[in-house]
C-alpha cells in the first residue's frame, strides 16, 4: 500500500478548515485511508540518521496517509484534497477538458521502429501556462515518483519524464540506439555522458541504479529528442538537464513511455487530471499527437468519461441497503462518480472520469456507494446458508493423533515447511539428488532453499535450541512434507507425516519402538506380517548400522525407525544419543 | 551425644520441672547438643498442636573464630614466636619461616617480649627480652570458650574480632514454655497413611504429620501440545460449530494460475515480483490447466468481459504456468469455487481452511517467511455486504471480539473489500483484526458460477491472535525450531472467548 506524506498545514488550507488529528483520523477511516503516522522531516532524520544530522531540518508536521494500491488519483495533495472535498460536498468534481492548441497544430512525438523491442510505447501531453511554486513543484515530483512506484513497477511497465517546453523544439522523435551512441548531459549533472558511461556511473547511486536491469541487456536503448538533437530523456532512466524544470516553468512536456500502454494511458490521465489545477485554464490539458511507426496517429491524453448504467435495485442487493436510486446517485457523485438517475427511474447513470482508472466493473462501483453510505452504517444480516459442516479427513485423523501423541507423553513441535538442502540432505548423509526435493528459484537466504522432504531435520534443530532443556527430550509433529510428483499438475504433492524423536543418555529404542506400536493400536493396526503392521531391519545411511527398521503397513512401507547414526547427531550440533521414527499417515485414511 | 530420636521426649521432661520455661541454647548447653538439634525438636512439638509455646528470640553472642580455638589449644601466635626463641636468639629470617613468625613477630615486639638487632654476626637476629611471658589471649579466649563472657569487656572482645580469633554472631533462640496441652509423653508422628494402617485399622490411633499445603505438587510428566496448533484447533471448531466445511489445503506447491490468475490478479501485480512469492526452479511449471476456463480467465485480464473493462495487457500462460509456494490458502478456494461450478447445478457451500502460506519477505520480530491463514468463505445466491459483516460479527464473537468496525479497503480479488478493526481495550485503539470482501465477479464468472451466486470471504493470520493469546512477542519463539519448550510445556490451554 503505497503512503503519501503531506504537509498538514498545507492540508489544512486547501481543505478550508481545521481537524483535530483524531478528526482526520476519521475521515480517514470512513474513505478508506489510513492516517499511519503524525510526524515531521525533523522526526523521520532523527530515527533514520540520528539527532545529529537533523538540525536545521524542518519540523513541519506531516501526516503520512497509507493509500488503497488502486487509488493513484490519491497519491498526491492536490488529487486527495480534491477526492476529500467532494466526498464531504464541499465543492464539485470538476471537469478535466483537452483542447487542441490554437494553430490547431498539435505538438507531435514519432516513434521509430527501433523502440519495438524494448519499450514500444509512448503517449505525451502538454500543460500550458501552469504556475509553479515550491509546494506545488515537490509535489508535483512526489507524485511522479509515486507512480513510479507503483502503477509504473519500479519504472518497468510506464517511465515518466517531465520536460519544460519552452527549453525544447518539436517535433520529438521516440527512437532506440546503441548505448555508445546516445551522448547528453543528464539531469543534475555538469558533463556529458555517453549512455554506456552513464550505466557505470549510475551503479553507484542509491535511486537509479535499481532501474539500471530495465536496460542492462539490451542492445538498443530508447531516447527522446527534440527537433534540433537535444535529449529530452533516456528512458526509463534518466532525464537530459537541458529540459529541468523549475519554479520559472510555464509550460510543460510531459511523455511517459512503456511496454505496457494502458497503464502509460492511466498514468497521463493521473498526472494531467492532478495538475492541470495550476494552469491559467484549470484543469485544462493541451493534448499531442504521437505517431507509431506503422504512421498511425494517437491524440493523448486520452482523458475518457466512460459512462455505466446500473440499476438501484443492483446496488442495494449487492451491500444490503434500501436506498432510493435519487440517494444512491447522490452517494456516488460524493465518491467523485457524477451520477443521475435516468430511463423509468430505477437506473442510475454513472460517469466514470479519467481519474478514476479503478472503477472497471459495475462492482467497483458498488463499493463506492457502500463507502458512502458508510459501511459502519450497514445493517449486519445473518444470510440463511444452510449448509452441513465436514471435517477434511486428513485433518481429521490428524487432530486425533496429536491429542494421543501428547497423551503418550510426547511434546509437540511446530517446524518450518522450507529448509536449506543441507538439513535434508548433507546432514542426513544424504545425497540431495537422491531426494525428491522440490527446489525454490529466489530464495534470499539458505534456509529457504527446498521443502523439506523430511519432518526430522526440523526436530533436531528444535532439540538442538532447547539444549538446556531437562532430558529426555520427547517430541513429535504431524504435518506435511512435500515430494515432485509428476502425476500432479503442479508437479508435485504434500503428504502427511508423524514424525517422533527420543533425546536421551541412552538411545531409548525402545521407547520410540514403543510409540509406534502405540500408535498402530491407535489406528486399529495389529501386529503381524498379513493384514497388520511389521518392522524389519532395513540399512539407511541417516541410522546407527544394525539399528535402524523399515516399518510395513497396509501392505506397503510406510516409514522408517531406528537409532540415528552418531554423524548425524553430530551435524546437528547434538551430543546425546537419539531414536526416531517417522512414517507417513495417508494410508490410514 | 543424646540420642536425637528422644530429644522431644528430654525437652519436655525438662519443661516439666521448668515452671518459667527454657531457654532452647541453654537447652542445648545442657545437653551438650547442637542448638539446631533443639530447635528441630521444637518444631517437630510445635507441629503437635498445643503440647508447648514457643517464642522465638534473638541473641547475640561471642564465639571463637577456627584460628582463636586453634589459640586456645596451641598459645597465641606471640606466645609461640617467645617460645620459639632460645637464649641464644634466632635469625629474623629464620623466625619468620615459622607458621606463626609474621602475625607473632609484630605482636611480640609491641609486647616488648623479644628485641631485634639488626647488625648481629650472619643478618638480624631475635632474642628473648623477657625471661617469662603470661598469654593473656589465649586465657581470655579460654574463658570465653567456656561460657564466661563477662572474662572481657567490649574493647578486649572487640581487639580480638579485628585479630579475627572472635565473632560476634546473631542467634535465633526460643523461649519454650508449656502448651495447654502439654504433656510428657508424645507418640510419635507419622508422614503418610499405608495400606498396613488401613488393614490394621491403627490409623485411628496415630498422629500425623500436618502436609505444608503452601508447597507446590510434582507435575505430572507428560506430553504437550503446541500453542499454535491449540489456537488452530479452536478456530477449526468455531468454524465447525458455524456450519463450515474444512478445504483440502494439504498442497503447498501451487501454480500461479490458481494462486493469481484465477482471481483476477494482474499478472504485472507486486505480489507476483521475485521478492514477495518463492518461484520454484524444480518443478518449475504446472500443467494440465482446464484450458476452456483458462481462455476465458485469459480473456478477461485481457479484454474484460462479464460487464468488465479487464486489465487490457498482454496475458501470457508461461506467467501463468509459472509454479510457486501458495502465497494464499484462497488458490484452494479458487480450485474450490471451480470445482463447485462444474457440479452443474449450484448448491450453497462455506468453506475454511487453516494451513501454512508462504511470503519471500524481510524477516522481523512478527513476520516469518511461512504462517498460517485462516479463511472462511460463503457462496450463495445474493449475499450481500451486510451478510458478510454479520457473518464476520458471529465469527469475531466466538472469538470473543464484540466491537467491530470496517474500513473500506483494496484487494485486487475482492470488491467490496472492507478491513475489519476490533477495538484493543489494553493498547486503547481500533487494531486490524482481519480482512475480508465479496470476491470480483471477474473472478467468479470465467469458473461457470452463476451470476446472482455471490462469494463472501475473509482472512486472518493464525500466528497473530496465538502471540496476543499467549503474550509471546518474538514470533522465533512461537514458531519454528528455536521455539522455547519451557513455553510450550507451561501454556495453558486455549479457550478464545475467554
Amino acid at each position: 500500500m503505497p503512503t503519501v506524506s503531506i504537509n498538514r498545514e498545507l492540508l489544512f488550507q486547501a481543505l478550508g478548515r481545521e481537524y483535530t488529528d483524531e478528526e482526520f483520523d476519521e475521515l480517514c477511516f470512513e474513505f478508506g485511508l489510513e492516517l499511519d503516522e503524525i510526524t515531521s522531516e525533523k522526526e523521520i532524520i532523527v530515527r533514520e540518521q540520528g539527532s545529529d544530522k537533523a538540525d536545521g531540518a524542518s519540523d513541519v508536521v506531516l501526516y503520512k496517509i497509507d493509500v488503497p494500491a488502486n487509488r493513484y488519483d490519491l497519491l498526491c495533495l492536490e488529487g486527495l484534497v480534491r477526492g476529500l472535498q467532494v466526498f464531504k460536498e464541499r465543492c464539485e468534481a470538476p471537469r478535466y477538458r483537452k483542447v487542441t492548441p490554437a494553430s490547431g497544430e498539435h505538438l507531435k512525438l514519432v516513434i521509430t521502429t527501433e523502440t519495438a523491442k524494448v519499450r514500444p510505447h509512448a503517449v505525451a501531453a502538454v500543460l500550458r501556462n501552469i504556475t509553479f511554486t515550491k509546494e506545488r513543484l515537490d509535489s508535483f515530483i512526489d507524485l511522479q515518483e509515486k507512480l513510479h512506484q507503483n502503477i509504473c513497477r519500479k519504472r518497468s511497465l510506464v517511465a515518466i519524464g517531465i520536460h519544460d517546453l519552452d527549453t525544447i523544439c518539436g517535433p520529438f522523435t521516440y527512437t532506440a540506439l546503441p548505448p555508445a551512441e546516445i551522448k547528453f548531459q543528464p539531469l543534475n549533472q555538469t558533463k556529458e555522458y555517453t549512455a554506456a558511461e552513464l550505466m557505470q556511473l549510475y551503479k553507484t547511486d542509491g535511486h537509479l541504479r535499481h532501474y539500471l536491469y530495465i536496460l542492462e541487456n539490451e542492445p538498443l536503448y530508447p531516447v527522446i529528442y527534440d527537433s534540433n538533437g537535444v535529449v529530452l530523456s533516456m528512458p526509463p532512466i534518466i532525464n537530459g538537464n537541458h529540459t529541468k524544470t523549475s519554479l520559472k516553468t510555464r509550460n510543460i512536456f510531459i511523455e511517459c513511455t512503456a511496454t505496457d500502454l494502458t497503464k502509460a494511458k492511466i498514468v497521463l490521465d493521473i498526472l494531467v487530471t492532478m495538475f492541470s489545477e495550476y494552469c491559467q485554464e484549470s484543469f485544462t490539458v493541451e493534448a499531442a499527437e504521437v505517431m507509431y511507426p506503422n504512421e498511425k496517429t494517437y491524440i493523448y491524453p486520452e482523458l475518457t468519461y466512460r459512462k455505466e448504467i446500473l440499476t438501484a435495485d443492483y446496488i442495494n442487493k449487492k451491500v444490503g441497503i434500501r436506498e432510493t436510486p435519487e440517494s444512491l446517485a447522490k452517494l456516488l457523485t460524493r465518491m467523485y462518480l457524477k451520477s443521475q438517475v435516468v430511463g423509468d427511474g430505477s437506473e442510475i447513470e454513472v460517469e466514470i472520469p479519467p481519474n478514476r482508472a479503478d472503477i472497471i466493473h459495475p462492482c467497483d462501483i458498488v463499493e463506492d456507494a457502500a463507502i458512502a453510505y458508510g459501511y459502519n452504517n450497514i445493517q449486519m444480516t445473518i444470510p440463511k446458508t444452510y449448509t452441513i459442516a465436514n471435517q477434511f479427513s486428513l485433518s481429521k485423523l490428524t487432530e486425533l493423533l496429536r491429542q494421543d501423541l501428547a497423551a503418550a507423553g510426547f511434546t509437540e513441535a511446530l517446524t518450518f515447511a522450507l529448509c536449506s538442502k543441507e538439513d535434508i540432505a548433507d546432514r542426513l548423509g544424504k545425497d540431495i539428488s537422491a531426494t525428491k526435493a522440490v527446489h525454490i528459484a529466489n530464495p534470499k537466504t539458505a534456509e529457504f532453499q527446498v521443502a523439506r522432504t523430511t519432518l526430522l531435520p526440523g526436530l533436531l534443530k528444535t532439540i538442538a535450541a532447547n539444549r538446556k532443556m531437562p532430558l529426555p527430550l520427547k517430541l513429535f509433529e504431524i504435518s506435511d512434507i512435500v515430494l515432485k510428483d509428476p502425476n500432479t499438475d503442479v508437479g508435485a504433492r504434500n503428504h502427511r507425516h508423524v514424525c517422533a524423536i527420543y533425546y536421551n543418555k541412552n538411545p531409548g529404542f525402545e521407547v520410540i519402538h514403543g510409540l509406534l506400536d502405540r500408535v498402530m493400536q491407535l489406528l486399529d493396526v495389529k501386529p503381524g506380517r498379513d493384514h497388520g503392521y511389521y518392522i524389519q531391519a532395513a540399512e539407511d545411511v541417516s541410522f546407527f548400522p544394525g539399528r535402524c527398521a523399515e516399518v510395513f503397513a497396509k501392505g506397503q512401507s510406510i516409514g522408517r525407525l531406528g537409532v540415528l547414526h552418531p554423524d548425524v547427531i553430530t551435524k546437528f550440533e547434538l551430543t546425546m544419543p537419539c531414536s526416531a521414527l517417522e512414517i507417513t499417515v495417508e494410508p490410514f485414511l | 551425644m543424646a540420642d536425637c530420636s528422644v530429644l522431644p521426649e528430654s525437652l519436655l521432661r525438662r519443661l516439666e520441672k521448668a515452671d518459667d520455661g527454657l531457654n532452647s541454647l541453654e537447652v542445648a548447653g545442657a545437653l551438650g547438643v547442637d542448638h539446631q538439634l533443639v530447635v528441630g525438636a521444637v518444631k517437630s512439638l510445635q507441629s503437635l498442636g498445643e503440647v508447648i509455646q514457643a517464642e522465638q528470640r534473638s541473641s547475640k553472642h561471642w564465639e571463637l573464630t577456627e584460628e582463636g580455638k586453634e589459640v586456645v589449644d596451641n598459645g597465641s601466635h606471640e606466645a609461640r614466636v617467645f617460645t620459639a626463641v632460645p637464649l641464644e636468639g634466632l635469625l629474623q629470617s629464620e623466625l619468620m619461616k615459622l607458621p606463626s613468625g609474621k602475625v607473632g613477630f609484630s605482636k611480640a615486639m609491641s609486647n616488648k617480649w623479644i628485641r631485634l638487632d639488626k647488625n648481629a654476626e650472619g643478618g638480624p637476629r631475635i632474642y628473648r627480652a623477657v625471661d617469662s611471658i603470661t598469654d593473656s589471649v589465649r586465657e581470655k579466649l579460654h574463658l570465653l570458650r567456656d561460657g564466661k563472657e563477662d572474662a572481657m569487656d567490649d574493647k578486649e572482645k572487640n581487639e580480638l574480632k579485628k585479630r579475627k580469633l572472635l565473632a560476634e554472631v546473631n542467634i535465633k533462640t526460643y523461649w519454650i514454655t508449656r502448651g495447654s496441652a502439654f504433656t510428657t509423653s508424645v507418640t510419635k508422628q507419622e508422614t503418610d497413611l499405608t495400606p498396613e494402617m488401613i488393614a490394621s485399622g491403627s490409623w485411628r490411633d496415630k498422629n500425623f504429620k500436618a502436609y505444608n499445603f503452601d508447597a507446590l505438587g510434582v507435575i505430572p510428566e507428560c506430553g504437550h501440545l503446541h500453542p499454535l496448533m491449540k489456537v488452530r484447533t479452536q478456530f477449526r471448531q468455531i468454524f465447525l460449530e458455524m456450519g463450515f466445511t474444512e478445504m483440502p489445503t494439504n498442497n503447498f506447491i501451487e501454480s500461479s494460475f490458481w494462486n493469481f490468475d484465477s482471481l483476477f490478479q494482474p499478472q504485472q501485480h507486486p505480489a507476483r515480483d521475485q521478492h514477495d512469492t518463492f518461484f520454484l526452479e524444480d518443478p518449475a511449471e504446472a500443467t494440465n490447466f482446464p484450458m476452456d476456463y483458462l481462455a476465458r480467465v485469459k480473456k478477461v485480464h485481457s479484454e474484460g468481459g462479464y460487464g468488465s473493462q479487464g486489465y487490457k495487457y498482454d496475458w501470457k500462460i508461461k506467467e501463468a504456468k509459472k509454479n510457486i509456494l501458495r502465497t494464499h490458502t484462497t488458490a484452494v478456494s479458487s480450485r474450490m469455487l471451480y470445482q463447485l461450478a462444474q457440479q452443474g447445478n449450484f448448491t450453497p457451500v462455506k468453506y475454511f481452511s487453516i494451513d501454512r502460506v508462504f511470503r519471500n519477505e524481510t524477516l522481523d520480530a512478527t513476520h516469518l517467511a511461512e504462517f498460517h491463514q485462516i479463511e472462511g468463505v460463503v457462496a450463495d445466491y445474493g449475499l450481500t455486504l451486510g451478510d458478510l459483516m454479520g457473518v464476520l460479527h458471529q465469527f469475531f464473537t466466538k472469538l470473543g471480539i464484540t466491537k467491530l468496525r470496517f474500513k473500506p479497503a483494496y484487494n485486487p480479488y475482492t470488491e467490496p473489500s472492507m478491513e475489519v478493526f476490533s477495538y484493543h481495550e489494553g493498547l486503547k485503539k481500533w487494531v486490524e483484526v482481519g480482512n475480508s470482501g465479496i470476491f470480483r465477479p471477474e473472478m467468479l464468472l470465467p469458473m461457470g458460477l452463476p451470476e446472482e451466486v455471490s462469494v463472501i470471504a475473509w482472512g486472518l493470520s493464525l500466528e497473530r491472535p496465538t502471540m496476543i493469546k499467549y503474550g509471546i512477542n518474538n514470533i522465533r519463539e512461537l514458531v519454528g525450531h528455536k521455539v522455547n519448550l519451557q513455553m510450550v510445556y507451561d501454556s495453558p490451554i486455549c479457550r478464545l472467548d475467554s
